[in-house]
């Protein structure tokens, strides 16, 4: 799960992790109204769940989505440009991300850029802390051209963060006195932030250094660990599914694992592994998938239709093929689930079941019996050349 | 010889009152598991299906009955705290089959295990494992987890994954061309867990009834790279293996929490390429994992 950057500096705030200051609007009033409460050196910025964006352009042909202001009266003028509009960056994709927010914030005269992230590492099995030099960049050029400017310093899964942990990482990062004393606290807090809500990544880049010498958050990146949003009801309310694609969000309601990708062969699987290899061998058989598809272990009736439902809903889908193993899944459940969805929608595409496991023989009768128009496959193999078939006829 | 279970285990269920648990419980029994006690705390004294006894301690439980392996049925929020307590009851084997576990709950689990060295953990997120029997549709063997138990059949073929229906496919594939498995290992497809890849190998390795090895990974991290480089210079059995996701998006978590690719690391591409550096036949699909295994026991 992500978050904005106005919701990170709340974050922030909450653990004492230093940021410039700043504050959230929805229209330019508010976005003027903030930046008489800031003063003068003013930024506003565009939130999306994306980077690039002071280098991105709006559709409506405003350039940048990042913009230093000369007064409150310039920041209300930008938002009006920015809010209600799509700004597209490098990492949006073509049809770019709608602003319904922005930050208005107080801008620094930056002496140094730093780079800080904490990351889960699972290699190590504990948070790991990369710190480098080289703020501002992309860290994975940096780690493939420059390695040496990146310090990993691991943290002990019992102990925690020690201070003599933040007085080597400022040093590696050519700190000193004062402002090294500011970034082990920095560090410190924002280390037991990662671990109060249950972060997975948390990369701040750049890490500034003012020419007033405070050592500052400028941006940050969160992702959170789906497993544990049970238990982070502050992180999981700060949710935007605006930013996410609806077929997900559709998903999620059913408790479904779904990813939307590109391609016009949908499949619907039970289990990751077997998902992710039956995108693989319709790829392999010359088609593209649609999607991921994971109704898991206990779906229901009514999970399986909803999933149904999803993939019949995206019109890039010509076919779809339904790969199941039944180990803890019911066969028959699936066959029900199949027929009921396609009662409620209807179907004209070419539908390819292949069924295997518990309860097959109930399953396949099931299917049988229902009139449906639909191919029959008995291995994987069979079942993607079979699809790929159909939607070329 | 089978690894790490076979006929003779008593295993014990924690969680055994919930519905997935009990579900898998009666499905283990009816494969003819010697399932000798299930633990509910609160429910002690119960009987599950007439015939299993359920105490509220996995310490009561393995003093009653003598189990040596736990298998864990419980919900996320209590799982950590499951697997701990089976360590401490002096288990040998705890198979944690619940998904949703958070990643920092296993970091911490697996650092407090290091004081229980005798003990293995395996999973979470895993369908669990299965030392197929002798006797009719593979009946007799031990099962334990949520794998559907006649797809297997007993033999020399040992199986390690991280994915659950996937390793199904490949068992299938494996009865049907005639050949059989001596144990299968589903190691979960969480970032952090408890056996990996190379652990099961080399206990494979070991094994007089295993000869051959099928191994499954997917996308995310790095031990599969870890696995063959290891097998490279130890394994004396062919292997055949496959790899989930080559047609994944980078940064996306393809349903389990720790098949991701990050950073540009833990791609299906070099995965592949590690195995076959290694002398591993890596099937290009997963219809032909069985076939693969089959060239690689012929080079």
């Amino acid at each position: 799960m992500n978050i904005h950057e106005y919701q990170a500096k709340q974050l922030f705030d909450e653990y004492g992790v230093a940021s410039p200051r700043g504050k959230v609007a929805e229209t330019p009033e508010q976005a003027r109204q903030a930046a008489e409460e800031i003063g003068s050196n003013l930024v506003i910025k565009a939130q999306i769940h994306a980077g690039g964006r002071g280098k991105g352009t709006f559709k409506s042909g405003f350039q940048g989505g990042v913009h230093l202001c000369s007064s409150p009266a310039d920041v209300e003028a930008k938002a009006t440009q920015m809010l209600g509009q799509t700004l597209i960056t490098h990492q949006t994709g073509p049809e770019g991300k709608l602003v319904s927010k922005v930050m208005v914030a107080e801008s620094v005269e930056i002496a140094r850029e730093l780079y800080f992230a904490i990351v889960m590492d699972r290699a190590t099995e504990r948070p790991v802390i990369m710190a480098s030099t080289a703020g501002g960049m992309d860290i994975e050029e940096v780690a493939h051209d420059t390695p040496e400017k990146i310090l990993r310093e691991g943290v002990h899964p019992l102990n925690g963060f020690q201070p003599y942990q933040g007085r080597k990482l400022a040093a590696f990062l050519g700190l000193s006195g004062a402002q090294a004393a500011a970034a082990g606290k920095l560090f410190t807090n924002l280390y037991n932030l990662f671990l109060a809500k249950d972060c997975s990544l948390v990369e701040v880049n750049p890490l500034v250094v003012t020419k007033s010498g405070e050592v500052l958050a400028l941006d940050a990146k969160f992702n959170f660990d789906d497993n544990a949003l049970y238990r982070q009801k502050q992180v999981a309310a700060m949710r935007d599914i605006t930013e996410e694609d609806p077929r997900e969000v559709a998903a999620s309601e059913y408790a479904l694992n779904y990813i939307g990708l590109d391609g016009n062969i949908a499949c619907l699987v039970n289990g990751a592994g077997l998902a992710m290899a039956t995108m693989d061998i319709i790829k392999f058989s010359g088609g593209e998938p649609a999607n991921f598809l994971d109704v898991g272990g206990g779906a229901s009736k009514e999970q399986v239709t909803a999933a149904f439902k999803i993939i019949l809903g995206d019109p890039n889908v010509k076919g779809i093929l339904i790969n199941i193993f039944g180990g803890i899944m019911d066969c028959n459940i699936i066959a029900e689930g199949v027929i009921a969805a396609v009662k409620e929608v209807g179907l004209s595409l070419p539908l390819v079941v292949r069924l295997e496991g518990n309860n097959v023989a109930m399953g396949k009768q099931t299917l049988a019996a229902s009139g449906l128009n639909l191919v029959s496959a008995d291995n994987l193999a069979d079942a993607a050349a079979k699809i790929v078939k159909a939607i070329a006829a | 010889m089978a690894i790490l279970v076979d006929e003779n285990s008593k295993i014990l269920i924690q969680g055994i009152t919930g519905s997935y648990g009990g579900r898998h419980a009666k499905l283990s029994l009816d494969y003819g598991t010697q399932v000798v006690a299930g633990v509910t705390p609160g429910k002690g004294g119960q009987l599950f299906e007439n015939r299993v006894p359920i105490f509220d301690t996995v310490s009561e439980a393995v003093r009653e009955t003598g189990a040596t392996v736990s298998t864990i049925f419980v919900p996320p929020p209590f799982a950590g705290d499951a697997i701990l307590e089976a360590a401490d009851a002096g288990v040998d084997l705890i198979v944690c089959i619940t998904e949703g576990i958070p990643v920092v709950d296993m970091m911490r689990v697996k650092a407090v295990l290091k004081d229980y060295p005798h003990c293995r953990l395996i999973g979470p997120n895993c369908p669990g494992l299965v030392t197929p029997g002798r006797g009719e549709q593979s009946h007799g063997g031990c099962r334990i987890g949520i794998a559907p138990g006649y797809i297997h059949r007993r033999g020399g073929i040992g199986i390690v994954s991280r994915s659950g229906t996937l390793t199904y496919e490949a068992v299938w594939q494996v009865t049907n061309l005639g050949m059989g498995q001596s144990t299968c290992v589903g190691i979960g497809g969480d970032p952090i867990n408890g056996t990996s890849h190379l652990d099961v190998l080399k206990l494979f390795n070991d094994d007089p009834e295993t000869e051959a090895i099928i191994m499954i990974g997917e996308i995310g991290g790095t031990r599969e790279e870890e696995a063959a480089a290891w097998a490279k210079e130890h394994c004396r059995k062919p292997i055949a293996g496959f790899i989930a996701g080559a047609t994944a998006p980078p940064g996306r978590r393809m349903g389990h929490a720790g098949a991701i690719i990050s950073g540009g690391q833990g791609t299906a591409e070099a995965k592949k390429a590690a195995m076959r550096e290694a002398g591993i036949m890596v099937a290009e699909t997963p219809a032909e994992i069985g076939a693969t295994l089959v060239k690689a026991m012929n080079k």
